[in-house]
């Protein structure tokens, strides 16, 4: 059951041939056996799961239908979950039980999803390989000694390993792209505000967005179609009508124009390069145009990402004061005391390191030169991308510089852990939806090809990314062990 | 090195953030070559370009009509509360 695509598991629930409960227990088993060596989620909800399927059921049996009905799925622990703890990573969260649900739980428990679990994350999002988790590392189920990525590690991981169907998760410079492509799942970032960021907890707002991990992009487009749409309580959402992204797939893409990143392939490994080739030759056998383009500001999108992210982390995570929820310290000696403490025992040392980056460019002095000409240099990133999208409709390169590497190889390292974002970046930046496929192995770990589009392309997105694993099989390999 | 441990402990301050002994050196570290590292900023003419808070050009903050649209939860909210004394969360004394 867990090598089907939502299309063929819809049938089968449709057709009476599984039942929701079944298909929950299998892949709850699948966690049981299989997630130990990954630790790729923190909190198990098997007795809500199996509830919910139940419901499930009985709201097919009473003539109910719909794609993701009976469905399992694992949530990335940044969403609150009504009821059910919402840790984010942290230790200042381990005992916040959240109050009420976050609109992309809400729209996928509504349209009959089932949370089997919640998935381990780097804390707060903000890291590249899962390693900042106070819940430990994920490890990847290409090669349990390599990372599978971050921020969204365990929900690619949990994907990856065939835990779930499809998983949720949040991309503020690269966290769904950069783990699909290390574990070798397909990863959609929508364009900014299509997806509500109610109840997500907040890293940095302008460039937070929810997505979703699945095997291909066509499921990947039933499930962004539950989780798309206007929501009043996001003051940035879209109020624009969701097109049918299902219905949108299988257009040929015979004169589509794709434009090859080159400031993508400086110093670009020959091996990652070639494998970016072979998907242009794909392509282009399929009827599409390639062409070269050239962003120039698109190499300073590093630096731009590491004044405004940490600037509005800082002043996000400001909440978090160990007076109203989260860690409190132990005998504050007065209300200073109970703020320092309580946030420097209970934040990790990277979202420490990160206030303090933000704290630093954002104070008197340090303002106008830090922000506001990363702010400058955001828009004429953004520029770039606008000025590209004229002449052509996606934009392509590599997802990551490198495969998975090694547990421990750059974690002392921050700005070397950055540089791991160098592709995923610029998207966030300009608020663009991008999309990561599988499209080969080096040393036999999973590499991603990344599409990137202009604002509200996901429909183009989408097709092209099925059009490429029809005609390529890179999607349907799985980790030995996990198959 | 950019910043110096005072530079730190002044930032550690302004975040209130509580940095340990043995913590502050990698702080110190860190932070300089992140400063370094963004510093590639300052050599970009931007002259009049304009700073971008928003992702998408032409948004605006929504407005709404100033009725009460949710429900009083206060007690739900409050049970996640280090402390609570008679629905008010409680802090050390502050005024003496």
């Amino acid at each position: 059951m867990h090598k089907l695509s939502l299309g063929e598991l819809g049938r089968d629930l449709a057709a009476g041939k599984i039942s929701s409960i079944e298909l929950t227990r299998h892949f709850l088993s699948r966690i049981e056996r299989l997630n130990p060596a990954l630790n790729a989620l923190i909190t198990h909800t098997a007795d809500l799961a199996l509830a919910q399927a139940q419901a499930a059921d009985a709201r097919r049996a009473a003539g109910e239908r719909g794609p993701l009905l009976g469905i399992p799925l694992i949530h990335k622990d940044i969403f609150c979950t009504d009821g059910v703890r919402t840790s984010c990573g942290s230790r200042m969260l381990d005992n916040f039980i959240a109050p009420y649900d976050a609109t992309v739980v809400a729209r996928l428990k509504a349209a009959g999803a089932v949370m089997l679990a919640k998935a381990n994350m780097d804390e707060f999002a903000m890291g590249s390989s899962n390693e900042t988790s106070y819940y430990g590392p994920v490890r990847n189920p290409w090669d349990t000694t390599k990372v599978p990525g971050g921020s969204s590690g365990g929900s690619a991981a949990a994907t990856a390993a065939r835990l779930a169907p499809f998983a949720t998760g949040t991309d503020t410079g690269g966290s769904i792209r950069q783990p699909a492509a290390l574990t070798g799942v397909t990863g959609v970032k929508p364009t900014y505000g299509r997806v509500s960021r109610y109840g997500l907890v907040a890293f940095a707002s302008s460039l937070d967005q929810a997505g979703v991990f699945a095997h291909s992009a066509a499921d990947a487009a039933v499930v962004l179609q539950a989780m798309a749409g206007f929501d009043a309580r996001d003051s940035t959402s879209i109020d624009a009508p969701v097109p049918d992204y299902s219905a949108a797939l299988g257009a040929p893409l015979k004169g589509l124009k794709i434009g090859l990143l080159r400031e993508f392939f400086d110093g670009l490994e020959a091996r990652n390069t070639a494998l970016i080739h072979d998907a242009l030759k794909v392509y282009r056998d399929l009827g599409a145009q390639t062409v070269e383009v050239s962003l120039p500001h698109l190499p300073l999108s590093v630096p731009t990402y590491y004044v405004v992210a940490p600037a509005e982390c800082s002043s996000n995570l400001s909440r978090f004061d160990g007076v109203r929820f989260g860690y409190r310290c132990e005998n504050p000696i007065d209300l200073m005391d109970l703020y320092k403490r309580s946030r420097g025992e209970g934040f990790g040392a990277e979202v420490k390191r990160r206030i303090m980056t933000g704290t630093y460019v954002l104070s008197a002095g340090y303002f106008d030169a830090y922000y506001l000409q990363a702010q400058k240099v955001r828009r004429l990133i953004t520029d770039d991308f606008r000025a590209a999208f004229e002449t052509v409709d996606l934009l392509i390169g590599p997802t990551t510089p490198t495969p998975a590497f090694a547990i421990g190889a750059k974690i002392d390292d921050p700005v070397t852990m950055y540089l791991n974002d160098i592709y995923t970046i610029g998207a966030n930046l300009a608020g663009l939806p991008g999309i990561s496929l599988p499209c080969g192995l080096i040393d036999g770990l999973p590499m991603g090809l990344q599409l990137i589009g202009p604002h509200f392309s996901e429909s183009k997105l989408l097709n092209a990314a099925h059009g490429y694993q029809q005609a390529t099989d890179w999607h349907r390999q799985s980790p030995r062990g996990y198959e | 090195m950019s910043l110096t441990r005072q530079d730190v402990e002044k930032i550690a301050h302004l975040a209130r953030l509580s940095i340990t002994e043995q913590e502050m050196p990698v702080y110190v570290t860190s932070l300089s070559s992140i400063v370094d590292f963004v510093d590639e900023l300052s050599r970009v003419q931007t002259g009049a370009v304009l700073p971008m808070a928003h992702p998408l050009d032409g948004q605006h903050q929504r407005l709404r009509a100033d009725v009460v649209s949710e429900s009083d939860n206060h007690e739900k909210y409050q049970a996640n509360a280090p402390a609570v004394q008679a629905g008010l969360y409680v802090v050390p004394r502050v005024i003496e």
